[in-house]
């Protein structure tokens, strides 16, 4: 039976047209660009210097706070500077600069891809290396694994779920990484299950990934408690709380968090990222990136060291078309418009999309003629046409009783609006100004 | 009939005449102070309601100057020293003078010397652009455009100037409510002293950027290069983050540090035309590189 999350929701228009093109290796860049904060919280701090020779692997940042997570060099060579560099919105953030000079990675990671399934450490030490070795929730919110995986005092986790549905159209990073790591992955989940606790862990995928579903099943039968659901197609459902309410039919309370209600969600990219550190010593300093769009030459997926600038990614996959009007970092869904195409890779990047400028244009806005299509739309069950109203006039002690902070910014209310209407626009201003309200009121 | 007509009315009024007493009574039981002054000091004020002075309209100001001992804190920027002084007599106490002011866009990112570097066509207001991303030139620190600085000033002292596409200060309209300076999520309005005729010499240029980035986002960036801070002779003006900053407190208006200024990033308002044209100041050197407009994208 194919389940799904009942309220709101939509269906885009799926244009996976990388699904089948698998993995591909890149030759490494020139040099890359390694900005500072990578993952949601406090940005970490330099521990390299200008002219300073690092390997691959090797610690250059390290987590400042308990929200935070370490960055290793992707690459080894020597760190050129470490100046400012514009994050997609143009807005300058600090980043470590390094020249390629060959492949030498540290000694310390096993390089071999053979199978390695028995789990030595304990599950403290677990959640230590998931610390240690940097790695953040590659869904795309970048949240540190290792907080994730510390289950607070007083709450018991009882299911792990592993979010395989990556909904969002164009991506095909996960479905790819699940296809040809499936084995890996399963290992991972085992060592998840060890670090939190549990013995059930479901992976949830959508059915328009039927490969990707019977690999995760093959793949999955020799471990107790680790099953597949296959789930009805539609966004946002890679969101945790949808997933978790589509699985497990439980609704995580407002303002809540999953572990309130037994769950806790991993995506297959921090899962085989998990099983790389555990098993081969290996930091987190590569991911699977998907290069796609209607006009460009080959929709693929790479395999892309963290600081790899997108224009390169770009060149390999055929090269910028002519009428690109938009290029997309993420999804087209939630990805934000990059300012050019000097911009690095990050841990959260799981897609480049180059939108034509037909398409990328954006509707006159017009005014909302409360036709409630948001409404219907919106998976946490607001009413954004109220939210964006209340962002435009910056009214944010009323956006904060309209539960404002619910808003995953999925957004689908945006996709439906007749009007043309950048609610989300208007509901992310007014998040983040409420936002700055709580934390100062704390 | 006619009896109908009268129990009618003497009922009514019987009604009448026993509530009005037992109003007056609940009415005097119940009465609130209000001091006599509050009301005096609000008729003394614009009534312009903007909130110029950190209070939520002219009413609750006035209570506040009534309520506090000295006018510690209290000014109505709108009405000026002319109504402070007003008020100070009405509450009897030594009235507070401040120098007038004037907002000043410190921006001159026009559509010519800051080129655009890819398009932006969401919600059309500085603020959730600003909170999208840095703006569509290269510089992240200007205006962008939108005028919610505009929407923001109740006196119609702002417009955008659909050529340069910056907005525009009318003086005589401006009361400094400072309005214009909270909305602007850039920060690149200021409450400035104003001088005499409204002549003003300011720096239009919040760029933080090094020299060299700065001047490849905006032709007339200030380059922190320092020139005017040598040739200064009131030490009027102060460097910092690739920045220089002229306190209007201690400007003497004197106009050397304009021609000395290699990117025409200080400005000058309000004066004469010079008599003696020496060798026209500028003439750019250095890279006058155009930004890079290879990224034709928009947001």
């Amino acid at each position: 039976m194919l389940k799904t999350f009942k309220t709101g929701g939509v269906h885009p228009p799926e244009n996976k047209l990388s699904s089948k093109a698998g993995i591909a290796s890149l030759p490494l860049p020139k040099t890359v660009v390694i900005p500072l904060s990578q993952h949601l919280g406090v940005p970490s701090k330099a521990i390299v210097c200008k002219g300073d020779i690092v390997k691959t692997g090797q610690l250059i940042a390290q987590s400042e706070g308990f929200v935070s997570a370490n960055i290793h060099s992707p690459v080894s060579g020597v760190v050129t500077k470490i100046d400012k560099t514009p994050d997609t919105g143009g807005y300058k953030k600090d980043a470590i600069f390094i020249d390629v000079q060959g492949d030498e990675w540290i000694e310390t990671i096993d390089r071999s891809t053979e199978l390695n399934k028995t789990i030595n450490l304990t599950q403290g030490e677990i959640v230590k290396k998931i610390a240690e070795f940097g790695i953040v929730g590659l869904g795309g919110a970048t949240f540190p694994a290792h907080v994730k995986a510390s289950v607070p005092k007083g709450k018991t986790a009882e299911y792990l779920i592993i979010n395989g549905v990556e909904c969002e159209p164009y991506l095909t990073s996960d479905h790819a990484l699940m296809l040809e790591k499936a084995e890996e992955i399963c290992v991972g989940i085992e060592i998840m299950k060890k670090a939190i606790g549990v013995s059930k862990a479901i992976i949830g995928i959508e059915n328009n990934k039927p490969d990707a579903i019977d690999t995760m099943k093959r793949a999955s039968t020799g471990y107790q408690g680790t099953s597949v659901q296959a789930l009805k197609v539609k966004y946002p459902q890679g969101g945790e709380k949808q997933l978790i309410k589509a699985i497990l039919n439980r609704e995580v309370p407002s303002g809540g968090l999953p572990i309130d209600i037994g769950a806790v969600v991993f995506n297959v990219g921090s899962i085989f990222a998990v099983y790389e550190a555990i098993q081969k010593n290996k930091p987190l300093f590569e991911r699977v990136v998907t290069v796609t769009g209607k006009e460009i030459a080959k929709p693929s997926n790479f395999k892309v060291r963290i600081g790899t600038p997108i224009s390169y990614l770009i060149d390999l996959a055929g090269g910028m078309p002519e009428n690109t009007g938009k290029i997309i970092y993420g999804g087209p869904m939630m990805g934000k418009a990059a300012i050019n195409t000097e911009i690095p890779v990050v841990k959260g990047c799981s897609g480049i999309l180059l939108v034509s400028s037909g398409e990328s244009c954006r509707k006159a806005i017009e005014p909302c003629m409360r036709c409630s299509k948001c409404v219907s739309a919106c998976p946490m069950g607001l009413e954004p046409y109220l939210l964006a109203v209340l962002g435009e006039k910056s009214m944010f002690d009323r956006l904060e009783a309209e539960k404002v902070m619910d808003c995953i910014e999925c957004g689908s209310c945006s996709y439906t609006c007749p009007s043309g209407r950048p609610l989300l626009d208007y509901i992310r201003y007014g998040k983040t100004n409420v936002g700055k309200i709580i934390r100062a009121r704390k | 009939m006619s009896m109908i007509i009268v129990y009618t009315i003497a009922t009514l009024s019987g009604i009448g005449v026993v509530s009005a007493i037992v109003l007056y009574f609940v009415a005097q039981k119940f009465k609130v102070y209000e001091d006599p002054r509050i009301d005096e000091v609000e008729n003394s004020l614009p009534a312009a309601n903007c909130g110029g002075c950190g209070y939520a309209g002219c009413r609750n100001f006035a209570e506040a100057c009534v309520k506090s001992e000295t006018f510690d804190g209290l000014y109505c920027p709108v009405g000026g020293n002319d109504v402070m002084s007003k008020a100070a007599t009405i509450l009897g106490r030594n009235a507070v003078e401040k120098e007038p002011q004037v907002a000043v866009l410190l921006c001159n990112g026009h559509c010519d010397a800051s080129p655009k570097t890819n398009i932006y066509n969401g919600a059309t207001t500085c603020a959730i652009e600003s909170a999208l991303y840095g703006g569509d030139t290269g510089c992240t620190f200007g205006c962008l455009g939108h005028g919610d600085c505009v929407t923001a000033c109740t006196f119609n002292a702002i417009h955008i100037d659909t050529d340069t596409g910056l907005p525009v200060v009318i003086d005589d309209k401006c009361t400094a409510c400072g309005a214009c300076v909270k909305a602007c999520p850039k920060g690149i309005l200021e409450l400035r002293k104003r001088a005499k005729a409204n002549r003003k010499i300011y720096v239009a240029c919040k760029n933080e950027e090094k020299g060299a980035i700065a001047k490849k986002s905006c032709a007339v960036a200030c380059i922190g290069c320092g020139k005017c801070f040598k040739v200064c002779p009131y030490e009027a003006i102060t460097m910092g983050n690739n920045l220089a900053y002229i306190d209007a407190d201690k400007c003497r208006l004197c106009r050397k540090c304009v021609s000395e200024c290699p990117t025409q990033s200080i400005i000058e308002v309000g004066f004469p035309p010079r008599k003696i044209k020496e060798e026209a100041p500028g003439a750019v050197t250095g890279e006058n590189a155009p930004a890079d407009s290879s990224n034709s994208v928009s947001n």
